[in-house]
């Protein structure tokens, strides 16, 4: 029985090799001396010297952090008020073309998106930057937040809001006292799918952002067409790190998030 | 009728589908209407149909499908045997783990690896072979998006594979059905869902990513997303770009009306 896998696991031990293979080769040479992805010389701090010291380079990543951010939030408030409007609608079918409707930026690609709204930002005369970079990431992240949110609220027995009502609370408070905190999970989510979508992004913004404002993907890009530089190699390390460490929280939020409505449940 | 009176959520909900749902795709059709001098023309369209376009469109759809047939072929056996080892979410998170990656820092990799003095020709070069042109060619451009879509092939073939009733593989093993049998009669019809939802989710991709073309294949190939790119940001006729990209959203509702259509009659 062993033996009979052995030719599989190999199978298998392959395809994590190369899907790991150039993650660890870029991030191996971001630690060569020599300046290129070829003939390690000797180990160095350089590149990562280089990327701290690179203000430019900082602005990037903040900006880039305070769009993902702000749009995540944005689009998570966004989020719980279409999935509570698509489990207020009763009627099926209505219900349906408002879930495609929401569906049709999750499967729509990139370039589609992002050149419609380039459309969209000059016709109503926004300024191609921050702002416009903003809402397109707010844009693209609602549908995402919506569809981690939904299961959550239809989840939800609809007996604790009449019980609630019942009880003489008000419609804020059945929203703020019963609804949100039951579907916490499905907002945090929401909030983390958001905010992956937005760091991930590249192709939207990059039709969006105009001259003078850039995220860091973009910036990759432009630096990544110039050709090789360790410095990128430096901070693909250090978003790979990054990249981990959000995962894991990821992964503690949501089993936090499990544990929480089993307890409340079980209360 | 009285409920959806009462449905004050609706009203910023359908505002934001009106603004960037509905609003973006009006605007690409009308767009795709005017010429670059702004005068309401048919010629995009009739500019679509000559030979350059379609042949780019062939090749576009033909790297699609190279692309989408390789990552199922890869990824189908590797979600298999995820499914058959122990720990398999751990696993499975670890495959999905560098997706979370952004595909331009995996690009970028590839530029280190098969370039000139890069691994891979290091290593064809220890075969015997000699160095080779590897980067800004074909093969570079459908390896790396291989390498990119992979994970998202597996994620939901897995899926498919975790729902199906193992019940179902040793029913037809006792009725005497051979190991290949099983596979080709019971298992893979029953992960047909998965299949489709991993096809969508590499096709549609397949078809619009510039990034890595730009990147890896120079301007050897030229994919619809490379044309719409190209057409909006570098020549700033936008009028043919969104032509394009309004023939890109009526291939992509097709994929989705084929792979999607299906469900029913498995069902039934």
């Amino acid at each position: 029985m062993r033996n009979k896998w052995r030719p599989a696991n190999l199978y298998l031990v392959a395809v994590f090799v190369v899907l790991y293979a150039p993650i660890f080769y870029l991030m191996f040479y971001s630690f060569n001396s020599g300046g290129t992805m070829h003939g390690f010389e000797s180990f160095t701090w350089e590149w990562y010297a280089e990327v701290f010291q690179d203000t430019r380079l900082l602005i990037i990543v903040l900006n880039t952090l305070v769009i993902a951010l702000l749009s995540a939030a944005i689009s998570t408030i966004l989020g719980v008020v279409g999935a509570l409007a698509i489990t207020h609608v009763r009627r099926h079918r209505r219900r349906k073309a408002l879930l495609s409707l929401n569906n049709v930026l999750i499967v729509s690609p990139d370039v589609i998106i992002g050149a419609s709204f380039l459309i969209l930002f000059t016709m109503i005369g926004i300024r191609l930057g921050f702002t416009s970079v903003l809402l397109s990431h707010i844009a693209f992240s609602v549908p995402i937040a919506v569809l981690m949110i939904l299961p959550k609220l239809e989840e939800m027995s609809p007996t604790l809001v009449d019980a609630a009502r019942d009880l003489g609370a008000s419609r804020l408070d059945v929203l703020t006292k019963v609804i949100l905190p039951f579907i916490r999970p499905g907002i945090f989510a929401g909030f983390f799918m958001a905010l992956t979508y937005s760091l991930d992004d590249f192709a939207v913004t990059f039709f969006v952002t105009g001259n003078g404002y850039a995220t860091l993907a973009v910036e990759i890009y432009s630096r990544a067409r110039q050709g090789i530089s360790l410095s990128i190699n430096a901070l693909s390390t250090l978003i790979f790190l990054f990249t981990v460490i959000l995962v894991i929280g990821y992964y503690f939020i949501n089993r936090r998030g499990a544990k929480q409505v089993g307890w409340e449940a079980g209360k | 009728m009285r409920n959806s009176l009462k449905n004050v959520y609706l009203i910023p909900y359908c505002l934001w589908i009106l603004l960037f749902v509905v609003a973006p795709i009006v605007l690409i059709v009308y767009y795709s209407l005017f010429d670059i001098e702004g005068n309401f023309t048919f010629a995009n369209y009739a500019n679509f149909f000559t030979p350059v376009y379609m042949k780019m469109t062939l090749s576009s759809f033909w790297y699609a499908f190279l692309i989408t047939l390789f990552s199922l072929l890869i990824a189908y056996p590797a979600a298999y045997l995820l499914t058959k080892t122990k720990h398999k979410r751990l696993w499975l998170m670890l495959i999905i783990l560098p997706s979370w990656i952004n595909l331009l820092l995996k690009a970028y990799a590839f530029l280190g690896i098969f370039g000139t003095y890069g691994a891979a020709n290091a290593l064809l070069e220890v075969l015997g072979i000699g160095s080779q042109q590897i980067l800004f060619t074909d093969f570079s451009f459908v390896f790396v998006s291989v390498y990119i879509f992979i994970p998202f092939m597996i994620l939901p073939v897995f899926n498919a594979l975790e729902e199906m009733n193992a019940g179902l593989i040793d029913a037809a093993r006792d009725l005497g059905a051979s190991g290949w049998t099983t596979f080709r009669r019971v298992v893979v019809p029953l992960t047909m869902n998965g299949v489709k939802a991993g096809c969508q989710a590499v096709f549609i991709p397949a078809l619009s990513l510039f990034m890595i073309t730009r990147l890896i294949a120079g301007n050897r190939v030229i994919t619809l997303g490379t044309a719409i790119e190209q057409h909006f940001l570098v020549t700033q006729d936008w009028g043919m770009g969104a032509t394009i990209a309004v023939f890109l959203i009526i291939a992509m509702a097709a994929i989705m009306v084929l792979t999607g259509g299906r469900k029913r009659g498995t069902q039934a």
